[in-house]
């Protein structure tokens, strides 16, 4: 990869990375909710604005990525760590952060960190890029940040995932994350949400 | 919004004081803490410029949260014009220009010390605490290595205990604040130094919760719409406090009151702690037994009567 091949980042890291994180915030504390990512990027393929916006807001170089193998082999990689400086990982169980743009053919979920009894904050976070966030099948979320229960359909994940969820959400304190992000928009996941399909 | 700021801050120092790595490394520490509700995640506390016990945690997380367009209301003990709350103010209008408000509904970010405010929060709004001692079970158990544990296994019998020996001993649960609760039904936690009777007010709240405690150097949180449940038993359920008195000045009797001592003859009287919620109600027209009596306004600030900047 040349410079020239090198897309942007932050144009104001300041403003633009405190943006994105309330952004996030809400997102995560209003689990299932679409919010938002009132910035203006030009990421490099295959990243949505929603996806660069996370990396750019998250990682840096305490943080190991691993990137799916489609999206580690485009000019990603290089991306995140000249922005971010972030390691970029092979072993999905190293990594804090995981970017998934290709949401049909992700790894399962057991492949990731899900934190230790005592610290279950050291549990990976998956982003997870879809192709729509209110056409999938409907799904319904009850747990912390959701006022009763919230109807979500996410589109474009595996026949299992669902199912893979109720696993990871078994686990509670422990388990792994999640953030979908499609286009502008994000929504978030946190381990303790359950979900009916 | 627009690709560059105007600087409206002293430039001096980075927008909100903390340098943009500090920054990410808490934000991604207050992710996970919504993630995990009541759980303490540790991260890395920086020197600020004032002292531990001073609000240290809460303004890393309130640095780390706010943003140019966000309004800020502090309060210390319910009261914006005590000097911690003044100082915290001064610091964030000087190292992140940001609009201050004394108004509970009109603030953005609510930074605070042992309250929370009367007036209901709503959506969007994030009440940051400032937290001496992040672990409830410190005074019960000093190493960090066992209470770890404890909260990795949910061994929670000895709080159990400990306010079991307030009844065998007192006849009630006699602890009045920093009153211990359960999140989420799994985590036990210390809502700060706040009085028992705020405790209700985390529950199901639908604003976000965020505590830092900055010596200690941990965050926790609790999302909105969360279930908070103050410890007790069967046959001894929790009761917050209650007064027989009402506010002198504004004649509330639904807010949390303080004792003011008059004279030294045993003159006394009992005004809201929550300045703001207090002064909002004097204007709309409400009077307490004392209302008019000029000395007790003395004591009260006037509504017009602003902070020196």
């Amino acid at each position: 990869m040349t410079l020239a091949d090198l897309k942007p980042g932050f144009a104001d890291a300041v403003f633009e990375a405190q943006a994105g994180f309330r952004a996030l915030l809400d997102a995560f504390a209003y689990a299932g909710r679409i919010t938002t990512v009132d910035l203006n990027l030009d990421p490099p393929a295959p990243l949505d604005v929603a996806m660069a916006a996370v990396a750019l807001t998250l990682f840096d170089f305490d943080t190991p990525v691993w990137l799916e193998p489609a999206v580690a082999a485009g000019s990603v990689a290089g991306w995140i760590r000249f922005h971010s400086g972030s390691a970029i990982v092979a072993a999905a169980g190293e990594a804090q952060f995981a970017v998934v743009c290709d949401a049909a053919a992700m790894p399962a979920l057991t492949g990731f960190s899900v934190g230790e009894d005592r610290y279950p904050d050291r549990s990976a976070t998956l982003v997870i890029q879809v192709p729509s966030l209110t056409d999938g099948p409907v799904t319904r979320w009850t747990g912390p940040g959701i006022d009763g229960s919230i109807e979500v359909a996410i589109a474009g994940l595996p026949d299992d995932f669902w199912a893979q969820w109720d696993d990871n959400h078994a686990l509670y304190p422990l388990g792994i994350d999640v953030i979908f992000a499609c286009g502008r928009e994000v929504i978030g996941l946190p381990r303790g949400i359950k979900v009916e399909v | 919004m627009s690709a560059v700021q105007e600087a409206r801050w002293d430039e001096a120092y980075n927008f909100a004081y903390l340098d943009e790595q500090t920054k990410r490394m808490i934000r991604r520490s207050i992710l996970k803490a919504i993630a995990v509700p009541g759980y303490q995640v540790p991260f890395g506390g920086r020197e600020m410029p004032l002292a531990y016990g001073w609000g240290t945690g809460g303004i890393q997380v309130t640095a780390s949260v706010i943003g140019p367009d966000d309004t800020l209301k502090v309060i210390d003990q319910g009261a914006d014009d005590t000097t911690n709350a003044v100082s915290i103010r001064r610091f964030f209008s000087r190292v992140a220009g940001v609009e201050t408000t004394e108004a509970t509904e009109e603030a953005d970010i609510i930074q605070t010390r042992h309250r929370i405010p009367e007036a209901p929060l709503r959506e969007g709004q994030v009440l940051v605490y400032q937290v001496p001692q992040p672990e409830p079970l410190r005074s019960l158990e000093p190493r960090e290595t066992e209470t770890r544990k404890m909260h990795g296994y949910a061994e929670y019998g000895l709080m159990h205990v400990r306010l079991y020996e307030d009844i065998a001993r007192y006849g009630h649960i006699a602890t009045t604040y920093s009153y211990p609760v359960m999140v989420n039904g799994r985590y036990l936690m210390s809502p700060s130094p706040i009085p028992k009777f705020d405790n209700p007010k985390m529950q199901g709240n639908p604003a976000i919760q965020l505590f830092g405690a900055g010596r200690e150097k941990r965050i926790y949180a609790i999302p909105p719409y969360t279930s908070v449940k103050s410890l007790d038993f069967d046959d001894h359920p929790f009761e917050p406090q209650t007064w027989d008195e009402s506010c002198a000045l504004c004649g509330a009797d639904n807010s949390y009151l303080d004792e003011v001592v008059l004279d030294d003859h045993g003159g006394k009287m009992f005004v809201c702690s929550d300045t703001h919620f207090c002064e909002d109600r004097r204007a709309k027209g409400h009077r307490g037994e004392l209302g008019a009596d000029p000395a007790a306004l003395a004591f009260a600030r006037t509504a017009d009567e602003g902070e020196a900047q």
